[in-house]
């Protein structure tokens, strides 16, 4: 087992948002990266059948080394029993309950030694989004949902014309000021901006579609940073990131990890010989690379 | 011919309309033959005269149509409530008043264990009637240091552990940022871990294992004497996971030839697909034995009021909390209606709040349009913020109700200052509303959230007292031959049981409870004090003093 924790992303949003859809248009993308996706649903494993090498109690494995398993109300013990497996996964998703509150679920994950929260991603169902919103039994909890998301995802985004489409960004800029938002199309979005940078960010690939959404630069200031502020910028300032990933020298000595995942952000120590060098990636409508050039540079 | 039993009694409460008192009973084969006076049912030609209870009030074996056999199980642990308590054994744990007494109890016991590695779990600790001092981590390592101590809060959602439990789970560090983990002033745990997913990665080091609500094999046998001690003869299990594992267990231990009452345990909706559910819970029907009766379903739709986490209508929370949390999403909840009235399952729903209620309302409309099926008797559980136009509603579509008369006295000073305030408080539990709209109702303890006992559960639908005394609601009171009716018949009858028990008439199963008074007689005040002998069960009689 290796010193690196564990990453997890929790993937939340309302019945209907096409949580499904999306995990397995990851499993089919993962791009050699080992997943384990852990469902908490109502125990049907909602992989396509393609996809599945074999079956077993609760548990399914996929062509490429991924697995799928429900976790009924244990959520602890089947990510422990995840980073056990050998290989080990190198990323575990959970695909929350329609009804269940994600930030809480990436909370209990702080908890538990051997893993590394990653992010929320709220799936929003965009064209019944706003209706969904105040219904009286559901529109608080979807509410919340969007709360708690650090990124959120507009699905079948093609079913709303341009100016909907905007009028929902609108609504969900203000109703959700911290998410960074993208739109998706039967939950085929970018790898990296659900499940963060791999350890290639520049070989890997958004594939088809996404490809043009995307923008990505990559930050090297010639002289070491405040880790933590570029960080916090990078998440919180009006750059279009959604994502990123990269090892930079700190102003107090030594190298740092950093980690952004919409208004998510994360600086840990890294190891000295890790080559310098900060992935971002964000949509391209909106991603201002020379100012997070600007920013590195006097960080 | 099978031996024919007539007993004598001092008087018997059949709840039979066409002959409500008798004087004698006859049973055959379990059953029983008739009720009336001894010369009538000499006419069934030979039998034995049994005079054992001459003296004793005869009355229905109770049914207790809410509790969950973990309160078996949790009776080998510390009883640290603040009411006195009966356990299996009939010794009755008095409650503990104070922090010190709760210490002082915990470190009896674990002067008791040999083992210095063994943990220490104790349960039903209420900080509510301790002025909420909240017990510490420091506090437990006094206890002991070596072994891991958790104790659980009468709310199932408090737990509270000591260094060497949280050090076990990994927790005993500084930096952690949980809205559920409090600090305290060195930054480390206060030991306090508040709501499920933090207690989850904890309860297993302190003897609180993951399937909480199941119970073992000396738990279910616990459990059954509990039932001898309070007159219970067919008791729910009502959120059971029903594992093949527990399902053969409970088969067993429900078949040896003196185990005491009929369960019923309801196959908790979470972990299957819809359509696997209600196959499965078909399939399980298929198992049923005359003691362990299967084929229903329970679903859990919200929270609970006092932990905030129900779901109430407009104006919410008397003290501002936010809504509480769905457990099942709408879309969910109506496929597994539908599902269930399509294949003749039962489907029993836990309704706290107001709002869940009314999403269970509006969701079983229409599953029945598309699946229309006369007496289904789907029923609301706890159902404890009702209005009377929702009792109209369910009265129209057929539900059922079993309100949470026990909470009147346990938490409704709570619920008036705090979480629903005084008009809604008033409201609470609506049995009188129930009855008066014509929807059959029974009334429960949620045992072990609080004791099991229906003539206490009785009382407090008779009197609606508050632990403090007052009387909350005194227009929702209802009589005690409502209450007595609730907790037998009423009770059965949201079971689809009510041709088998519930009254004592002939042909149903010779199910008595056996009490020392007559309750129809007692001051109303004084129907939780009724001293309960044992029981009758299918023919066979359990003295509580024998157990
Ligand atoms: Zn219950």
């Amino acid at each position: 087992m290796t010193g690196e924790p564990l990453p997890v992303t929790v993937i939340g949003g309302y019945l209907g948002a096409g949580k499904t859809t999306m995990v397995n248009h990851l499993l089919r993308n993962a791009g050699g990266r080992r997943l384990a996706v852990l469902v908490n649903e109502f125990g049907e494993l909602p992989i396509d059948e393609d996809l599945i090498e074999a079956e077993g109690d609760n548990l399914i494995s996929i062509a490429g080394g991924c697995v799928c398993c429900s976790f009924g109300s244990d959520l602890t013990a089947a990510l422990i029993q995840m980073a056990q497996m050998d290989p080990r996964p190198d990323h575990v998703v959970i695909e929350s309950s329609g009804v269940a509150i994600p930030g809480a679920i990436l909370l209990t994950v702080s908890l538990i030694d051997g893993f590394r929260p990653d992010g929320t991603v709220v799936l929003a169902d965009a064209p019944q989004l706003r209706r969904a919103a105040v219904d009286p039994y559901i529109g608080d909890t979807i509410l919340r949902q969007l709360r708690d998301a650090n990124i959120v995802l507009m699905n079948k985004s093609d079913l709303l014309g341009e100016t909907e489409l905007e009028a929902l960004d609108l609504w969900l800029a203000d109703t959700a000021p911290q998410a960074a938002r993208i739109p998706s199309i039967r939950g085929a979005v970018a790898i990296e901006a659900v499940l963060g940078l791999g350890a290639e960010p520049l070989a890997s690939s958004a594939g088809g579609h996404a490809d043009k959404l995307f923008d990505s630069i990559v930050l090297r200031p010639a002289a070491p940073v405040d880790c933590e502020a570029l960080a916090a910028r990078i998440a919180e300032g009006p750059y279009g990131v959604v994502r990123a990933k990269g090892y930079l020298r700190d102003r107090q000595g030594g190298v740092r990890l950093i980690h952004v995942a919409g208004n998510r952000w994360e600086v840990t120590p890294g190891p000295d010989d890790a080559r310098p060098g900060l992935v971002c990636i964000g949509l391209r409508e909106g991603f201002d690379g020379s100012a997070l050039v600007a920013l590195a540079d006097s960080a | 011919m099978p031996a024919t039993t007539i007993y004598s009694a001092q008087k018997i409460i059949t709840m039979n309309p066409s002959r409500p008192v008798a004087t004698h009973v006859a049973v055959r084969d379990g059953r029983i033959l008739g009720a009336g006076t001894l010369e009538e049912l000499e006419t069934w030609g030979d039998y034995t005269l049994d005079d054992r209870f001459k003296d004793k009030i005869l009355m229905p074996g109770m049914v207790e149509g809410h509790a969950h056999t973990m309160e078996g199980t949790l009776w080998r642990n510390v009883y640290l409530g603040y009411f006195d308590r009966m356990d299996p054994d009939g010794k009755v744990w008095s409650g503990v008043k104070t922090i010190e007494a709760v210490l002082e109890r915990l470190k009896e016991a674990e002067a008791q264990i040999t083992d210095p590695e063994a943990p220490l779990p104790g349960w039903q600790l209420d900080p509510i009637y301790l002025n909420n001092v909240r017990v510490t981590r420091q506090q437990l390592d006094s206890v002991s240091s070596t072994r891991p101590i958790g104790i659980m809060h009468a709310s199932g959602h408090i737990l509270n552990v000591n260094t060497k439990a949280l050090e076990l789970a990994g927790l005993m560090k500084t930096g952690l940022n949980h809205p559920g983990i409090p600090l305290g002033p060195d930054g480390y745990p206060t030991g306090e871990l508040k709501g499920p997913e933090v207690m989850t990665p904890v309860g297993p080091h302190v003897g609180y294992e993951r399937a909480l609500t199941d119970c073992d094999e000396q738990g279910l046998r616990d459990f059954g004497k509990l039932c001898v001690r309070t007159g219970v003869t067919t008791i729910t299990d009502l959120a059971a996971r029903l594992t093949d594992d527990s399902v053969s267990m409970m088969l067993r231990v429900t078949g040896e030839k003196t185990y005491p009452a009929c369960v019923v345990p309801l196959r908790f909706f979470l972990g299957l697909a819809p359509k696997d559910l209600v196959a499965e819970v078909v399939r399980l029907k298929g198992m049923s034995t005359e003691r362990l009766s299967l084929g229903r379903i329970k679903v859990v739709a919200d929270g609970s009021i006092q932990g905030f986490s129900a779901r109430l209508r407009w104006p919410g929370y008397h003290n501002g909390a936010e809504n509480g949390l769905w457990y099942v999403a709408p879309e969910q909840l109506s496929e597994i209606y539908h599902l269930a009235l399509e294949a003749g399952v039962q489907v029993h729903t836990h309704t706290n709040g107001d709002q869940a209620t009314e999403l269970a309302i509006d969701t079983l409309g229409p599953a029945l349009l598309k699946h229309p099926r006369r007496d289904h008797r789907f029923t609301l559980q706890h159902c404890q913020l009702a209005d009377a136009a929702q009792f109209r509603r369910m009265k129209e579509l057929g539900m059922c109700v079993n309100l949470f008369a026990n909470h009147h006295f346990y938490w409704g000073d709570e619920h008036y200052k705090l979480t629903v305030g005084p008009d809604r408080a008033t409201r609470m539990n609506a049995c009188r509303t129930a009855l008066d709209t014509g929807v059959p109702m029974a009334i429960h303890s949620d045992a072990p959230v609080t004791p099991l006992g229906p003539l206490f559960t009785a009382w407090g639908a008779v009197t609606r007292r508050t632990a403090s005394g007052r009387v909350q609601g005194e227009e929702e009171r209802i009589t005690v031959a409502e209450a007595l009716w609730a907790v037998t018949l009423g009770a059965a009858y949201t079971l689809h049981m009510d041709g088998e028990v519930g009254s004592i008439e002939t042909g149903k199963r010779a199910d008595f409870a056996v009490l020392e008074q007559d309750p129809t007689e007692v001051e109303p005040e004084a129907l939780k004090d009724i001293p309960v002998w044992g029981t009758v069960q299918g023919g066979r009689v359990f003295a509580a003093a024998d157990l």
